[in-house]
């Protein structure tokens, strides 16, 4: 059953990804993967860590596999289980399992959205033991020496209930992101929609506005990510000033006097 | 709180009203800790006075109650010259009219912001009053303003649509028309007539400060990354100079009331001043005044102007159109340089072509100091040594004779969304009027103590020497006095429609915390993919697993909150353009989180606490963990009151004590507080700061997760350093706390 190798192919990725980086982060990993440490990713909402998963993972030439954790999922998610079919049952394996045995980087984006009593089953995996023991099928795992964990983690979420608890923390080196600096920031945003460098800087100027007013009525600033999208509808003709009130600034408040206060920010920075 | 002796000040108060008695404490007590030694004298003098003039006991009543909190937002002058005017207008036939007077004067001075507005108002009551009371010819008797009470009961409303010197037009308009028609006086004032309200409808223009107050510190926050305290005057007042926006330590002078301009809305005119109020934070610095003539000095102002705009539209391109639109167009042929000074002429006409590359001036002069400015500035950000250089010799190239004139050539020389530059100057004399009063030494009660239990140690952490003083802090504690429990009811059911919001919130939460049990044998409802997976085991020929049902508990949340409320006296306060003070608006919060929280049925406790020395913490328990939410604990928090100062860590490592101690996997500790950690045995504000981090630091060891919500706007500054990047909440409007503080309790805990 069991032996139907997946098909590798789909997780591998076949053209470099555009990744920008900010610091030394792409030494650090390097280091952390070939020590196979798993790695935590921290930091807020589009400001890359998934992009810069995806490019270590072209960089390593390992396949990379995503999941998206919410706050259903169960254990068997992640692992596998068994399914009915017309003569009998059927063992089917989970993602974290493909991972482990193809050895794949397996990154769980978004890990504190899942349970905590999901979430331990990532233990085994994570330090020295490298397995991971499916209990239905009676099978114990040993994962591929290639195979790497990786989660993702938003420190701004002001939630107690979903932290992650010390033991799971603990088996992780962590990596901090940050927005970028404002050439940097203005680079990817150029470099992502096409958009020249002066209107990328001046998006970028617009996105520092709205994060000083993180606190102030904002729970978050701008993200790299819009500001991408803000690009992309200038590219596609639709007016400066009309694209950053979309993309950026309908987007993230309704509150009445910070949305007075970013239209007049973009009308002062695209004059 | 019960111990302290007031009968020294009861004597002070000469006044014989037995009602007072039941007033008195209440209102020393207020007063002792609002304002100075000096203060509270003049306060009981003032009182004293308003008592003589024979207008019964409300006048008095007023004064005693009002006065404290007014003077402690606009200044303790305002004691006797409130108490003067009263006075005064006590000697005129007006008397009638004080308890008017006196009902005005708390709303006025709520939406008066500061005490120059405040005496503006006061002599403009005083100007209608003499002008419209009448003495008849031939007797020496009098007749009192017919109109003066109306006016006074309209005073909230007038002030919540106009500004001063609206307000000034729309009474002076009264005057000029009604002066001698006591009836149509009297309907002109009180709003009846169609003329009083036309005027009030012409006068109500323009965008007024009080009401931008949000959008202002926002525009200074996310564009500038600055933060500063607005200060507004009005116009209209000064017959001599019209007031000019400025800057210094205190905070920015605006006016309180923008009309649109140009095309140019209120709210972007006020824009268009901070803009540049900013450009002169960030780039100007100070030179000295002394080595400069009157004229160099304003060429220096007027380049550093135009060289500050400058390096602000390299970042925001748009301040031209804004700045362009407000900027006069001085014609170069305007201003005849053989008949008249054109000095201002001159620097108006530079400071435009500055600003407008498309100016058209042939002046020479002009042209060559435009280039050299461009040739500056071209590589660098310049500097106002560099700039004051090329003003010198700017006033050198183009001197005239008739400079010195006395006829100054003005008309669109000025440029009034700038401030008066007089951040730029050092003096080498120091000069020796101080501008801000000191701020009055606030007054300490002693010695009262609290019965009950021993006082509890803690320790103290220097931060200075890196060590804990060890016992440092007394903390007695005791049960929180009560009062009338139905008041807290008459607040929730103010809040009726937010509370069934909140339910409905709640309701969406409830799902949660009914905990799936799995693996029942027997149970409520068939689970589903249980079932499947036995069946599969069975096909398997496995044993199946019989535990194919499931139950559900209400059990899934297990948290334990305390809420610590700091009782500390700024929370008397009441914030601009607020009804109510900080306090109030605490215990409506408060009641609110109560409710929220024994809905969702978690353990919960309200404690309070304030300092008076490191002797002397007291530490108030509104509710225990197993009191319900019932009459006991509304009648304290009905009861709750404020004084003293913010000694926050003993308070904390108390609060965490008792919350240790309970059985629940988390445990909560959210403190409500408007301001950082002080007490009067302290100068270093640092001090209390670390401590305070130093306490949340030791009760997150003990698995206690803190988070601080805070009313205090200039929290910035210190907060994270207490509470880290993730553990605050700034509240920007105090109003919303009742609304925010549930919520934010249900998306920490969801
Ligand atoms: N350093 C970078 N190099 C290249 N592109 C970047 C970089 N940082 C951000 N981006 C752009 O921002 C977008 C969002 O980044 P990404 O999806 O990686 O964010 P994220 O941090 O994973 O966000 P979330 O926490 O919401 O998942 C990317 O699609 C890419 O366009
Ligand atoms: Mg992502």
């Amino acid at each position: 059953m069991s032996n139907n190798q997946p098909d590798i192919s789909q997780y591998t990725i076949s053209q470099e990804p555009f990744y920008e980086p900010q610091g030394d982060e792409i030494a650090l990993y390097g280091a952390a993967y070939a020590a196979r440490l798993p790695v935590m990713v921290k930091g807020p909402t589009g400001c890359g860590k998934s992009r810069f998963i995806e490019y270590m993972a072209w960089t390593l030439k390992r396949p990379l596999i995503t999941v998206a954790c919410n706050e259903d999922m169960t254990a068997s998610d992640l692992v596998g289980r068994y399914l009915l079919d017309a003569n009998g049952t059927r063992w089917l394996d989970g993602p974290l399992t493909i991972a482990a045995r193809i050895g794949a980087i397996c990154y769980l984006d978004e890990i504190v959205e899942a349970r905590q009593d999901t979430t331990v089953v990532i233990h085994p995996l994570t330090d020295h033991r490298r397995t991971l023991p499916l209990d239905k099928k009676g099978e114990l795992v040993t994962a591929h020496p290639d195979f790497q964990l990786v989660i993702s983690y938003n420190p701004g979420y002001q939630s107690l209930m979903k932290d992650l608890k010390q033991s799971t923390k603990q088996r992780f080196c962590g990596l901090d992101f940050d927005y970028p600096d404002i050439a940097t920031e203005a680079a990817i945003v150029s470099k992502e929609s096409g958009i020249d460098s002066d209107t990328a800087k001046q998006l970028v100027q617009i996105a520092h506005t709205a994060r000083n007013l993180k606190g102030h009525g904002l729970d978050e600033g701008i993200s790299t990510r819009l500001l991408v999208y803000a690009a992309n509808l200038m590219q596609q003709g639709i007016e400066k000033r009309a694209a950053c009130r979309m993309a950026l600034v309908r987007p993230i408040t309704d509150d009445h006097d910070i949305r007075d206060t970013l239209d007049h920010a973009i009308a002062s920075v695209f004059a | 709180m019960n111990a302290i002796d007031f009968s020294p000040y009861r004597q002070q108060l000469k006044c014989n009203f037995s009602r007072i008695e039941d007033v008195f404490e209440e209102c020393i007590f207020d007063a002792l800790y609002h304002l100075s030694p000096q203060g509270v004298e003049r306060y009981l003098e003032g009182a004293s006075l308003v008592c003589k003039i024979g207008r019964g006991f409300e006048p008095v009543l007023i004064y005693l109650e009002e006065i404290p909190e007014m003077a402690n937002r606009l200044g303790e002058e305002i004691i006797s010259e409130v108490a003067d005017a009263v006075w005064r207008m006590s000697r005129s036939p007006n008397g009638v009219a004080i308890p008017h007077f006196m009902q005005c004067l708390p709303e006025a001075s709520r939406r008066l912001c500061c005490d120059e507005q405040m005496r503006h108002f006061i002599k403009l009551i005083f100007t209608m009053m003499e002008a419209t009371t009448k003495s008849i010819h031939g007797f020496h008797s009098t007749i009192p303003s017919p109109g003066l009470p109306q006016l006074l009961q309209q005073i909230p409303h007038l002030l919540n649509q106009l500004s001063l010197e609206g307000l000034k037009n729309w009474i002076d308009y009264g005057i000029r028309n009604y002066n001698n028609h006591p009836e149509r006086q009297r309907d002109y004032f009180s709003l009846q007539s169609a003329d009083s309200k036309a005027m009030l409808q012409r006068e109500r223009h323009g965008t007024l400060y009080v009401d931008n107050e949000r959008k202002l510190d926002l525009y200074l926050r996310g564009l500038w990354q600055l933060q500063d305290h607005f200060i507004p005057y009005s116009l209209g007042f000064d017959e001599l100079r019209k007031p000019q926006p400025y800057f210094d330590p205190v905070g920015i002078r605006l006016p309180d009331l923008y009309d649109d301009r140009n095309g140019v809305s209120g709210i972007d005119r006020y824009r268009a001043l901070l803009a540049h109020v900013a450009a002169h934070k960030r780039w100007s610095s100070e030179i000295f005044v002394d080595n400069f003539s009157p004229f160099q000095r304003v060429a220096i102002e007027t380049f550093e102007d135009s060289r500050v705009e400058y390096l602000a539209m390299r970042h925001f391109p748009g301040l031209r159109q804004l700045w362009l639109k407000l900027h006069p167009q001085p014609d170069e042929n305007d201003c005849h340089p053989e008949q008249e000074s054109c000095i201002r002429h001159r620097l108006a006409m530079l400071s435009y072509a500055l600003l407008n590359p498309q100016h058209n001036y042939q002046n020479p002069d002009i042209l060559s100091y435009v280039e050299k400015f461009h040739a500056l500035m071209a590589n660098s950000d310049s500097s106002l040594q560099e700039i004051a250089n090329l003003a010198v010799s700017f006033i050198a190239r183009t001197r005239r004779q008739q400079d010195q004139a006395p006829n100054v050539y003005f008309k669109d020389t000025e440029i009034d969304y700038r401030d008066d530059n007089r951040h730029l100057w050092i003096f080498i004399e120091e000069s020796d009027d101080e501008d801000y009063p000191e701020q009055p030494e606030k007054r300490r009660v002693s010695d009262d103590k609290l019965e009950g239990l021993p006082p509890r140690h803690y320790p103290e952490w220097d931060y200075q020497s890196k060590s804990y003083k060890p016992d440092w802090v007394s903390l007695y504690e005791s049960m929180h006095p009560s009062a009338n429990s139905a008041d807290i009811d008459t607040l929730l059911a103010k809040h009726a429609a937010l509370a069934k919001r909140l339910k409905r919130i709640l309701d969406l939460l409830k799902p949660q915390y009914f905990q799936r049990i799995r693996y029942q044998e027997e149970g409520s409802d068939l689970d589903l993919d249980i079932a499947i997976r036995s069946l599969i085991d069975y096909r398997c020929g496995s044993q199946p697993d019989p535990r194919i049902n499931m139950s559900h508990i209400h059990n899934g949340r297990s948290i334990a909150v305390t809420l610590l409320l700091d009782l500390s006296a700024s929370l008397k306060e009441v914030p601009d353009g607020c009804e109510q003070s900080i306090l109030e608006l605490s215990q409506e919060a408060v009641s609110l989180l109560a409710w929220t929280i024994d809905q969702l049925g978690d353990p919960f406790s309200i404690v309070g606490f304030h300092s008076d020395t490191r002797h002397n913490v007291r530490f108030y328990h509104l509710k225990g963990f197993s009191e319900s939410w019932d009459d006991n604990v509304k009648g304290r928090i009905a009861a709750m009151d404020a004084g003293f100062s913010t000694r926050m860590g003993a308070a904390i490592r108390h609060a965490a004590h008792y919350l240790e101690s309970q059985q629940s996997d988390k445990k909560l500790l959210l403190i409500l507080t408007d301001g950082e950690p002080s007490d009067i045995d302290i100068n270093d504000a640092q001090y209390l700061i670390q401590d305070t981090h130093r306490a949340i630091e030791e009760i997150g060891a003990k698995g206690i997760y803190s988070h601080c919500i805070t009313l205090d706007k200039k929290a910035d500054e210190y907060i994270a350093d207490i509470f880290g990047p993730n553990g605050y909440t700034v509240v920007d409007h105090v109003e919303k706390l009742p609304e925010k503080l549930p919520l934010l309790f249900t998306s920490l805990t969801s």
